[in-house]
């Protein structure tokens, strides 16, 4: 994305190969039968044989070396199909491993986005009832740990392979520190702002659809203001949105130091816009899966109709990571340095 | 200034980031904390020493639509920066905007008579376009402009003329065929504010800003003064909204209300409290929406596209954002963001209060919320036309 703010040449290709891909092999029947686990591994399969898993690792590991804005355009067009593969964990993960099983996608890894408890467990693991391989923080050590995943999620939300997973058991090894594993976090806010993207917009384009095509008191409801105006306040949320995750990509391959000058409205550094980012997405997601999903009626809740199964994933894939309004206070602390006194007791904080 | 394509980049390009740099200075060196009070103390939301000073170094003309060096880029950028320095900006607002309307549809002679003026920072234009009885359904305009001999006769009365008592020239929209369709009937005239059987009352508002009930009684015109095409002042009006929306400020109003809040949180420890910090960080990434989308819009308009609908998108989502956080932070303060500028133990020395009394008229100027929603939804996303609009 320039500073004109369009894909680039590469990105506009990127977008036209994954949609399509998506579209063809992961209608949402795929996602829907998926279900209760929410993987596909047929799937994945597809996904190993582009050669997406790999696609943002180094390429000095066989990686594709792509940009993190490359893969926030793959992400989105995942998260229209609300895709029942961890693409978005495994491109993260994929970029601090770089083994060659990794990048090619034969065994999938995960990141574990919350540290491991004092007991050395993961809780809620995204895609950690199928990831081969978890990366995630444990101490102040960023480890990878290979296990056999449990291949069962507790009944969730999202219908998302969320699973507990042990920090210390399984082949461990140290890969880096904490502040890699903060980067890499900061890479799957991202990414996952990207999904949250093509959950929103895919969301509008089912609410416009209805709302054209049902009619009642013998006209479309989509004539009428009350249901005009709630899908209209989404199309900014979702451009927005889409805008603010090539920025934080587009910074978090910057090498110069960012700025975090929120009194000018100025503000380059990867970390705070990573959290921008996601917190964003997150609300653009919530907002137009529920006003969509209002706007289809009885249907809206039916499990028959799609918009239910956005609506459960809009809010189920970035609550694994914490509650939005705390990480609000995260990203508080990066924009204005963590709070003083008294009050700093209320602060979150994994330290 | 041209956008290189291609590259990923957010960051400006260094001739840009000089121009901005270049704002900033003449901003810094020109517009006193005095000047800032006056607006409101005047309700005259301008600052004739900052126009001449940005005229002087050739920035009002390089701004000006289809006229500047940049155009929509640097448009967007010279009002970003003035909007979010929060210095007194809507009189040259509209005087960018028109002087871009009369480059674009004005005759040769118009353009002589009307632009050096405004681009040498000297004068100001309002706009009489709103009526008593006509304000979202500008198109059902009634003030007459009858033909006279070679030239017209204007009646009627406008409201929401801001800026009709400071300016020199003023846009007026007539009714010029009462068979016509509403839309094709209407003729933009722009005249001389001195011109005989103008007067001007004053309207004040909550939100500070002195605007105007402007009336016209057989006010004598020549056809030179049409602007645009006789019957073609819909058209003329399409333009002027596409240069206004989404670019000439109005995106980011919320900037230095997050800057003066949050100084005066720091100040007071109040910084520290989660709810406080919660609802700063979630203003700050509306502002970083906010800043994102104009920036979009501006590009669209720089390729030579109409950002009609994204400029649209911008308004309504930064306007209601505005009010969404001048109304967190007036209660973040507590009883101290009821007090009013300078006042002893005012939040942020009483702008708070300030901005919760301006904030709700973001929302309705230059198109209500509803109205920019009507066209999102109808010519955005493809809804049909609503019951009750022709």
């Amino acid at each position: 994305m320039s500073v004109d703010l369009e894909l680039s040449d590469d990105q506009t290709l990127i977008r036209g190969l994954f949609t399509a891909f998506f579209a063809r092999e992961a209608p949402t029947s795929v996602a829907r039968a998926s279900e209760p686990l929410g993987f596909d591994p047929v799937l994945w399969e597809r996904i190993r044989e582009i050669g997406a898993p790999g696609m943002g690792a180094p390429a000095v590991c066989g990686g594709g070396g792509a940009a993190l804005g490359d893969l926030v355009v793959v992400t989105e067009a995942l998260g229209r199909s609300i895709a029942p593969v961890p693409l978005v964990e495994h491109l993260v993960a994929a970029r601090l491993l770089g083994t060659p099983d990794v990048v090619a996608g034969d065994v999938l890894a995960t990141l574990a986005v919350r540290p491991a408890t004092v007991r050395g467990r993961w809780r809620l693991v995204p895609a950690g009832a199928v990831g081969d391989v978890v990366v995630g923080l444990d101490g102040d050590e960023l480890v990878s740990v290979r296990s056999t995943p449990p291949g069962k999620a507790p009944a969730n939300h999202a219908s998302a392979p969320l699973a507990d997973r042990d920090a210390r058991t399984g082949a461990r090894e140290v890969i880096g520190t904490r502040a890699e594993f903060e980067r890499a976090r900061d890479e799957w806010k991202v990414l996952l702002a990207g999904a949250l993207v093509g959950i929103a917009s895919a969301a509008l384009d089912l609410g416009v659809a209805y709302a054209k095509s049902r009619q009642q008191f013998g006209v479309p409801i989509g004539s009428f203001q009350a249901v005009q105006h709630g899908l209209a306040d989404l199309p900014a949320l979702v451009d927005g949105a889409r805008l603010l995750a090539h920025k934080a990509a587009w910074a978090g391959e910057r090498t110069e130091p960012g700025r975090c000058d929120a009194d000018d409205n100025d503000v380059t550094d990867f970390s705070a816009l990573a959290s921008m980012a996601f917190l964003f997405a997150t609300d653009a997601a919530a907002r137009a899966t529920d006003r969509s999903l209002h706007f289809h009626g009885g249907y809206g809740f039916s499990a028959e109709y799609d918009i239910q199964l956005y609506y459960r994933r809009a809010r189920g894939w970035p609550l694994v990571l914490d509650d939005p309004g705390r990480e609000c206070l995260r990203l508080a602390d990066r924009l204005w340095g963590p709070p003083t006194g008294a009050a700093a007791m209320h602060a979150p904080g994994e330290r | 200034m041209h956008l290189e394509s291609g590259d990923v980049d957010f960051e400006l390009p260094p001739p840009m980031q000089e121009y901005r740099r270049q704002i900033k200075r003449i901003i810094a060196e020109t517009v006193t904390p005095a000047d800032i009070d006056l607006q409101h103390e005047t309700g005259t939301f301008n600052c004739p020493a900052l126009n001449r000073a940005l005229a002087e170094h050739g920035l009002i003309e390089r701004a000006v639509p289809g006229l500047g060096v940049g155009d929509p880029i640097e448009l967007w950028m010279l009002f970003n920066e003035l909007e979010k320095a929060a210095v007194p900006m809507d009189g040259l607002g509209v005087a960018v905007m028109i002087a871009g309307v009369v480059n674009h549809v004005g005759t040769e002679w118009q353009q002589e008579q009307i632009l050096p003026s405004i681009l040498g920072g000297e004068a100001l234009v309002c706009m009489g376009l709103s009526e008593p009885d006509n304000g979202s359904d500008l198109a059902s305009a009634t003030t007459r402009a009858v033909r006279d001999g070679d030239g017209w006769v204007i009646n009627g009365a406008k409201m929401w003329t801001t800026m009709a008592h400071a300016a020199r020239w003023l846009v007026l929209l007539t009714r010029t065929d009462l068979d016509a369709p509403k839309h094709r009937g209407l003729t933009m005239f722009i005249l001389p504010t001195d011109t005989p059987g103008i007067t001007v009352e004053p309207v004040l508002t909550m939100g500070t800003e002195r605007t105007n009930a402007t009336f016209y009684d057989d006010v004598r015109v020549g056809d030179e003064w049409v602007l645009g095409d006789v019957n073609g002042g819909w058209q003329v009006l399409g333009v002027a909204l596409a240069f206004e929306r989404g670019v000439m400020g109005g995106t980011n109003p919320a900037v230095p209300l997050l800057r003066r809040f949050g100084a005066w949180a720091r100040a007071t420890g109040v910084v520290n409290d989660p709810i406080t910090r919660e609802r700063m960080a979630r203003v700050a990434i509306d502002n970083e929406v906010a800043a994102l989308l104009t920036q979009r819009t501006a590009s669209i308009a720089a390729r030579g596209g109409l950002p009609g609908l994204e400029g649209s998108m911008t308004k309504v989502f930064a306007s209601e954002a505005y009010v969404k956080a001048a109304h967190w932070f007036q209660e973040l303060a507590g009883p101290d963001g009821l007090l009013q500028l300078h006042e002893p133990g005012a939040a942020a020395d009483g702008w708070i209060e300030a901005d919760a009394r301006h904030a709700p008229v973001t929302t309705i100027q230059g198109g209500t919320s509803e109205i920019n929603r009507n066209n999102i939804a109808e010519r955005h996303l493809g809804l049909p036309r609503s019951a009750g609009r022709e």
